[in-house]
């Protein structure tokens, strides 16, 4: 295993190909549960949690049955399957054993189902042909990705909703302007080279 | 509910790109050439519709505590069928989209009406409303990709019209702002076509408060 590769597939999945303003992936919890910074941190751990474990249980899955068996075209039904079963598990997992964990999450927790980081976070490992320890290494980073987009975006929200704006642009407009700036300054790590 | 109200609850005061707020992950990241963005609109407007069609016609037989797994089997099906029919047929379209195709199986837009109307009403105002809430979808994204387009390489139909599908220039490309074709571009770009739509949408209800007022 090569160390260089994950430290690439890190730093690519954290700055470089963030997961929400360079590759499109998660804007709809990005955007819902981005008020207030608490609720952002939290969400952004469970997401980044729910896809290292996706990626760590769709790569076997992927691997030892859908490829040998020849159904790799079903491979969007299966992971779909997969990652809302899946969801549904930590769920009932972590109101057995950490319910002050579960309250926290709340509502967020079954709503990771719909994101499509999780989703896309397992295709693109399935694409790139990353290795077990990539594909996991490449969840979590990513995970952490959003995390911190989710957290700086929700940082800048919870002042913008004590300054004036045009009446047209109340509410959503503003705030994809702010993603929009903070896109832009993502943009800088495009330059990044690693290793090359 | 009549045909009318659907058609224009879907195209403008329940639109669910701009109103609803819902499916953005692929407004925001395919709208870059029209051929994309008429080829996104089309796939989800056809996986829209014959999800709707589907559930709602198995709406009486689906339990009600596990619906949304069921939903989203039927949808992931179609995707599925309509994922593998672009990479036979249409290969550019295929490999433009690339992600986001099997990736409108966690579109909400779909999930949202098939919870929110496939799973109330019948067979035919389902089919209906899956065709006008596509169709306000693909409009939105069309209206973006043409913004962008314009903007980002100065040119209009992006792999669609023009000289080896590069679409016809209408200014010279040293003059276009790239930003427009990045992501930046997408989130400003959206931000500017809400704010107009929330602007029209309020301006009949300010001049009915000023009648009132009036009178």
């Amino acid at each position: 295993m090569n160390w260089q590769n994950l430290v690439t597939i890190a730093l690519g999945a954290i700055l470089i190909n963030n997961f929400i303003f360079s590759q499109f992936l998660g804007i709809c919890p990005f955007m819902g549960v981005s008020k207030s910074t608490d609720t952002a941190s939290g969400m952004g751990l469970a997401v980044t949690f729910v896809m290292g474990l996706a990626s760590a249980v769709c790569w076997p899955i992927n691997h030892f049955i859908l490829e040998p068996a020849d159904l790799v075209f079903m491979q969007t039904i299966v992971y779909i399957l997969v990652i809302a079963s899946l969801v549904q598990f930590i769920e009932m997992f972590l109101q057995k054993s950490m319910p002050s964990l579960y309250t926290a999450l709340g509502v967020y927790l079954p709503l990771i189902t719909t994101n499509c980081a999780v989703l896309g976070v397992v295709l693109q490992n399935t694409q790139n042909t990353y290795t077990f320890i990539e594909s996991v290494a490449y969840g979590i980073t990513g995970g952490l990705g959003f995390l911190l987009a989710i957290y700086l975006f929700a940082a800048v929200r919870e002042k913008l909703e004590y300054s004036e704006c045009p009446k047209a642009f109340e509410g959503f407009p503003i705030a994809l302007v702010t993603a929009g700036l903070l896109a832009l300054s993502f943009g800088g790590f495009s330059g990044l080279k690693l290793f090359g | 509910m009549n045909v009318k109200q659907q058609l224009k609850e879907g195209l403008l005061t329940q639109n669910p790109v701009t109103v609803q707020l819902l499916g953005m992950c692929s407004v925001l990241a395919i709208t870059t050439s029209l051929f994309n963005g008429i080829g996104m609109g089309i796939s989800v407007l056809v996986i829209l519709t014959l999800s709707n069609i589907f559930i709602a016609a198995l709406r009486k037989i689906i339990p009600n505590k596990i619906r949304i797994a069921c939903f989203i089997v039927v949808i992931a099906t179609f995707v599925t069928v309509v994922d593998l029919f672009l990479k036979a047929y249409l290969k550019e379209l295929s490999a433009s989209l690339g992600v986001f195709i099997p990736l409108i199986v966690v579109n909400c837009i779909i999930l949202g009406r098939a919870e929110s109307f496939a799973s109330k009403n019948g067979i035919g105002a389902s089919a209906l409303d899956g065709v006008f809430q596509g169709l306000g979808y693909t409009w939105i994204l069309v209206v973006m990709c043409v913004i962008r387009e314009f903007l980002g390489s100065g040119t209009f139909g992006g792999g669609l019209l023009g000289e080896g599908g590069k679409g016809i220039t209408l200014f010279p490309e040293h003059f276009a702002m790239a930003g427009m074709a990045r992501p930046v571009g997408g989130f400003l770009t959206l931000a500017a076509v809400i704010a107009a739509m929330q602007y029209f949408l309020n301006k009949p209800k300010k001049a009915e408060k000023k009648e009132e007022v009036a009178k």
